[in-house]
C-alpha cells in the first residue's frame, strides 16, 4: 500500500443555469487500494467535517455495469486506464503529488444537472423512439424455435453490452451520439427476432439521435473511451442500415 | 388496524392452482382499463415488468425510479443466470423439479403454492425474453445454451455472458420505454418514494420527493406497486449498489404492510475482500469459479509465506476435508460458514488476515492456462483491476460478503401486502426463497412477478373499483404525509451535528455485520438491540447535512435512507433473536449439531414471521404464517 498526496481541481456548479467554476481541494492521505470514487467518498466525507457541501455525482453499482458513474479525469472520459468505467479505476493509477482535473460529461445533450452530475434523458428518448422490439407480455413461442447461429447471437450481445454512460458523447470532439445508438440499433438489428422493425427502427432512432447530438465525423474517440470497448463497426453497421431504410420505407410508403 | 394473515392460496393439487386462480379471478375488460390509474414503484425486473405489461394491457401507469434512468436499477448488476425448467438439454428436468429444488434449497421455509407458480411461469420468461431480443448464449447449433448452478442436479441456467442481469433488465427496459414512448406508462425518474398514503385502509397513493428539486409532491391511484428491492445495505457493506435502500418497503411497512421473515439474509462466499476501512462496497466473484477453483487457507495462524511456496502439508482444504461429496461446491450459506471458521481462528490470508484462498493452480496445471481464461477471463481480469494480482499467478483471495435478501414484505398468494391495494414484487416482497436463496433464481422470481403474476391478480382488486376516482391528492391524508415528508427532510438538515449520515451508517453496518451477520447468538442479538436505539438516537442528535433542501443533495437523500434502516435493523435482529432455529441464510450458534451443522425447529418454526408496526421499532408484533409442506417432505439437506 502507498499514500497519495493528491490535489483535486473539481467542477462544480450550483445547478444547470448558472455559472460553473473549479474548486482546488487538497486530498492527502490517499491509501492507492480506493477506488476513484471512494477517494471522492473520502473527500466528500472530510467536506461535511469541514462543514461544507459534498460533490454531487452520479455512481451507483461500483462493478461498472449499471453505467450511472461518469467524469472526465485528466481530460479522459473514466480516466486513464482502458475499458475501464470510474467506479472501477483505482487509485494505484495515479503517483503521489499529482493534479488530478475531475469535470462532468461535456455536451450540450448533456446538460449539467449539479457539480459533476449530468442529465443523460436524451438517451432514453432515442431507446423510446425504437430501440425495442415489439414482443407484448404473453404473446411470445417457444425460445428454441428459431435457432440464432451462435457468431450472430455474439454479435449482438458485443454490441448489447452498452452500458449507456455516455462516455462516447463525452469524448467525441463533436458530442456525438453514434456509438450509442449502432450499438443499441445492431443488437436488435442482428437478430432474427429484430427484423420485423429493422428500418423503422434505425430510421426513428437515428432521426431522434439527431435532435440531440453533433455529427459523426469518424474521429473513433468513442470507441478508445468505451469502458466495454464497443467497436465502432456498429456505426458502420447502423449507417448501412439507414441508408437501406431512407430507400424501403420509400418504397413501403410508395406501395401504400 | 390489526393484521390478519390470509394467503389466499387456491384450493386443489399445487399444479392446479394457478390455473384454477387465473380463471377464478375478476377481469377489468380491455375498454375499461383506462379507466384505471396504477402506481409503479421501481423499474428493475420485477416494476418495470410490470409498469410495461400494465400498459401494454391498457391500464395507466405512473412509474417511479429514483435513478437518472429505468435502465439502471440494480437487477442489472446480476451475474450469473436464469433458472428456467425448459428441459432443453433433456436431463431430466421439469416444473416439479425446480419447484422441489427451490423449496429445497429455501430450507423447507417458503410457501409451496407461489414456489410451484413461480416454476411453472419460469418456462414463459425464457421465451418472452428471448422474444424481445435478450441475447441468451448460445450453442453453434442456434440453440440455447445451459450451465449448472449450486443446489440443482441439472442444467437449467440460461445466461448471457457474465451479465444475464444487465440483458435481462435491458430487455424489461426497451418494453418500458415502448411503452413510455406510446404514452401509456409517464416515467418519473429521479424521483424517490417518501411515503405511502393509506385512506379508509385501502392503498391511496404515494408521496415523493424530486431528487433535483426537493420538491415534495402526491401522486395518487387505484392501486400501488412497490419493486424496491432489497435490504442488504443495512450492512453498510454489501454487494448492493450504493443506492439501495429499504425506504419504500419500510414507509409502508410503517404504514401497515407487515414485514416478514426480516432475518433471512443471504451471504454469497465469493466476493473480494475488505481492503480499507474507506471501502464502500463489496464486488462478488460468481459463483461459478468454485467449479474449478479450490478454496483452502493455511494450517498455522503465524503463516508468513506466500501462497506458493506453503507446501501441500500445510495447508487446509477445508470445503473438501468437512464436505467431500460437494466439496468446493457446496452451497453459499454453508461455504460461507466454513470460510468465517477459518477467519475467527486467525487462518485468514492478505495483508488483513479477512480472507481465504480460492486458488486455480490445480486446473491451470491440469486444462492450460488458455482453458480457464476462456472460461473465466473477465471475472479474472475483474478481480485484477480491483486488486492488482493477478488470479493466473497467485490465488484469489476471497471472503463472504451480505448479497441478497430472502425477507420482505409480507405478501398473500396475490403479491398484495396487508394494506389492500398495496402490492409487492421482486426482492421487495418475502415470498419464494424461504430461508435460502438458490443462485439464479432472484432475475427469475423478478420477472415472473412482474411480467406474469401481478398483471393478473390486480385485475380481481381494481374489477369491483369500476367507476370510482382515485383519492385526490388534497385529501388531508396526503396534505399530512406531505407536511410529514417535508418537516422530516427540513429536520435532516436542521440539526446541526457533526457526524455525516455515512458515517452512522458504517456504524450501524459493523453492529449488524459482527451480531447479526453469518452467525446469531442471543448475546450478541440482545447486544445490537441495545446498541442500535442508542446509536439511532445520536443520528437524531448528532447529524450533519450539509448544502439545502431545495437543490440535488445527495448527503440529504442518504439521511433519509440510513434514518430507516435504523428502524429496520431493530426488527432484523428481533426477527432473528426470536426464531430460535438455524435455518438456511440463519443461523443460531446456538442451534447447530456436533458437527456445527444448522439445526432446524420444524416443529416450532415452520412458520413465516411477519412484523406489524405499532409506532415504536423497538416492540413491533409478531405473527405467524404457518407453512404446510404437503409436496415436498420435511427433510435435513446434507452436503457431505
Amino acid at each position: 500500500m502507498r499514500e497519495l498526496n493528491l490535489t483535486l481541481k473539481v467542477w462544480r456548479q450550483d445547478g444547470p443555469n448558472v455559472a460553473g467554476h473549479f474548486d482546488v481541494i487538497a486530498a492527502p492521505g490517499i491509501n492507492d487500494e480506493m477506488s476513484f470514487l471512494e477517494m471522492l467518498d473520502l473527500v466528500n466525507e472530510r467536506l461535511i467535517n469541514e462543514g461544507k457541501e459534498a460533490i454531487v455525482f452520479d455512481h451507483d453499482c461500483r462493478e461498472g455495469i449499471c453505467g450511472t458513474c461518469s467524469l472526465m479525469i485528466n481530460g479522459q472520459a473514466h480516466g486513464p486506464q482502458k475499458g475501464t468505467a470510474t467506479c472501477q479505476l483505482h487509485m494505484r493509477k495515479f503517483t503521489d503529488g499529482e493534479e488530478i482535473v475531475i469535470e462532468p460529461w461535456r455536451a450540450t445533450a448533456f446538460p449539467i444537472v449539479k457539480d459533476l452530475m449530468v442529465d443523460r434523458a436524451a438517451f432514453d428518448r432515442i431507446v423510446e423512439a425504437g430501440g425495442f422490439i415489439t414482443a407484448e407480455t404473453g404473446g411470445a413461442p417457444d425460445a428454441n424455435l428459431i435457432p440464432i447461429p451462435k457468431p450472430v447471437a455474439d454479435s449482438a450481445m458485443d454490441a448489447a453490452a452498452c452500458i449507456g454512460c455516455g462516455a462516447c458523447v463525452a469524448a467525441c470532439p463533436n458530442s456525438a451520439g453514434q456509438l450509442f445508438t449502432a450499438a443499441k440499433v445492431s443488437h436488435l438489428n442482428l437478430l432474427p427476432q429484430g427484423q420485423a422493425e429493422r428500418y423503422q427502427r434505425v430510421e426513428a432512432m437515428v432521426d431522434t439521435m439527431e435532435d440531440f447530438f453533433g455529427s459523426c465525423t469518424n474521429h473513433g474517440e468513442c470507441e478508445e473511451a468505451c469502458p466495454k470497448e464497443i467497436s465502432i463497426d456498429f456505426i458502420a453497421l447502423m449507417n448501412k442500415d439507414y441508408l437501406a431504410a431512407k430507400f424501403k420505407n420509400r418504397r413501403l410508403i410508395a406501395r401504400s | 388496524m390489526t393484521i390478519t394473515l390470509d394467503s389466499k392460496i387456491p384450493d386443489g393439487p399445487v399444479a392446479d392452482k394457478w390455473t384454477k386462480y387465473k380463471f377464478d379471478r375478476k377481469l377489468v375488460n380491455p375498454a375499461n382499463r383506462r379507466k384505471y390509474d396504477i402506481i409503479v414503484v421501481g423499474t428493475g425486473l420485477a416494476g418495470g415488468a410490470a409498469a410495461a405489461t400494465l400498459g401494454e394491457q391498457g391500464y395507466n401507469v405512473k412509474a417511479f425510479t429514483f435513478h437518472d434512468s429505468a435502465r439502471r436499477a440494480h437487477s442489472i448488476a446480476a451475474q450469473g443466470g436464469i433458472n428456467a425448467a425448459k428441459n432443453y438439454k433433456g436431463d431430466g428436468d421439469s416444473v416439479f423439479r425446480l419447484f422441489y429444488d427451490t423449496v429445497k434449497g429455501g430450507d423447507f421455509r417458503a410457501r409451496e403454492a407461489n414456489v410451484y407458480r413461480l416454476a411453472e411461469e419460469s418456462v414463459r420468461i425464457i421465451d418472452q425474453m428471448t422474444a424481445q431480443g435478450v441475447p441468451f448464449a448460445r450453442e453453434y447449433g442456434g440453440l440455447l445454451d445451459n450451465r449448472s448452478f449450486g443446489g440443482a442436479q441439472v442444467s437449467r441456467t440460461f445466461y448471457a455472458r457474465g451479465q444475464t442481469g444487465q440483458q435481462l433488465l435491458l430487455g424489461v427496459y426497451s418494453q418500458l420505454s415502448r411503452q413510455v414512448g406510446l404514452g401509456n406508462v409517464t416515467l418519473h425518474n429521479r424521483t424517490e418514494l417518501v411515503d405511502v398514503v393509506v385512506v379508509d385502509g385501502r392503498a391511496a397513493g404515494i408521496v415523493v420527493r424530486d431528487l433535483l428539486t426537493g420538491e415534495v409532491t402526491s401522486h395518487s391511484a387505484h392501486a400501488v406497486v412497490l419493486a424496491t428491492g432489497g435490504y442488504s445495505n443495512a450492512f453498510f457493506l454489501s454487494t448492493n449498489a450504493m443506492a439501495c435502500n429499504v425506504t419504500a418497503a419500510w414507509r409502508a411497512h410503517r404504514r401497515g404492510a407487515a414485514f416478514a421473515n426480516p432475518c433471512y439474509t443471504q451471504i454469497h462466499p465469493t466476493c473480494i475482500p475488505q481492503s480499507d476501512d474507506f471501502q464502500s462496497k463489496l464486488t462478488l466473484m460468481s459463483e461459478s469459479l468454485r467449479n474449478d477453483g479450490r478454496i483452502w487457507c493455511p494450517k498455522d495462524p503465524d503463516e508468513t509465506r506466500p501462497p506458493e511456496q506453503i507446501p501441500e502439508e500445510d495447508r487446509d482444504y477445508y470445503l473438501e476435508r468437512r464436505y467431500p461429496s460437494f466439496g468446493n461446491l457446496a452451497p453459499r450459506d454453508i461455504a460461507s460458514r466454513a470460510a468465517k471458521v477459518v477467519v475467527d481462528e486467525g487462518r485468514g490470508v492478505g495483508p488483513l488476515k479477512n480472507g481465504v484462498y480460492l486458488d486455480f493452480a490445480d486446473a491451470i496445471n491440469r486444462l492450460g492456462e488458455g482453458t480457464i481464461r476462456e472460461r473465466y477471463g473477465n471475472l479474472f481480469e475483474m478481480y485484477e483491476r480491483i486488486t492488482d494480482e493477478s488470479p493466473y499467478k497467485q490465488p484469489m483471495r476471497i471472503y463472504p460478503a451480505v448479497h441478497y435478501t430472502m425477507g420482505g414484505l409480507w405478501v398473500d398468494y396475490e403479491l398484495m401486502t396487508t394494506v389492500p391495494g398495496l402490492y409487492a414484487t421482486g426482492e421487495a416482497n418475502f415470498s419464494d426463497h424461504g430461508a435460502n436463496r438458490l443462485g439464479a433464481s432472484a432475475l427469475m422470481q423478478g420477472l415472473a412477478d412482474g411480467y406474469f403474476v401481478l398483471p393478473n391478480t390486480i385485475s380481481n382488486y381494481l374489477a369491483p373499483q369500476l367507476g370510482t376516482q382515485p383519492v385526490p391528492t388534497d385529501h388531508p391524508e396526503f396534505q399530512a404525509a406531505e407536511a410529514t415528508a417535508r418537516d422530516r427532510f427540513a429536520g435532516y438538515l436542521a440539526i446541526g451535528g457533526t457526524r455525516s449520515p455515512d458515517a452512522f451508517h458504517q456504524q450501524l453496518g459493523r453492529i449488524m455485520w459482527d451480531y447479526c451477520g453469518m452467525e446469531r447468538t442471543k448475546e450478541g442479538l440482545e447486544k445490537a438491540l441495545s446498541e442500535i436505539p442508542a446509536l439511532h438516537e445520536e443520528f437524531r442528535k448528532d447529524l450533519r447535512v450539509t448544502g439545502s433542501g431545495e437543490a440535488t443533495n445527495q448527503t440529504l437523500e442518504k439521511a433519509g435512507r440510513v434514518d430507516d434502516f435504523f428502524e429496520l435493523a431493530q426488527v432484523m435482529c428481533l426477527d432473528a433473536l426470536t426464531r430460535e432455529e438455524s435455518c438456511g441464510g440463519h443461523f443460531r450458534g446456538e442451534h447447530q449439531t456436533d458437527e456445527g451443522e444448522a439445526e432446524r425447529d420444524d416443529e416450532h418454526f415452520a412458520h413465516v414471521a411477519a412484523w406489524e408496526w405499532t409506532g415504536d421499532p423497538a416492540n413491533p408484533t409478531r405473527h405467524v404464517e404457518p407453512l404446510e409442506f404437503a409436496d415436498v417432505h420435511l427433510a435435513v439437506r446434507s452436503y457431505k
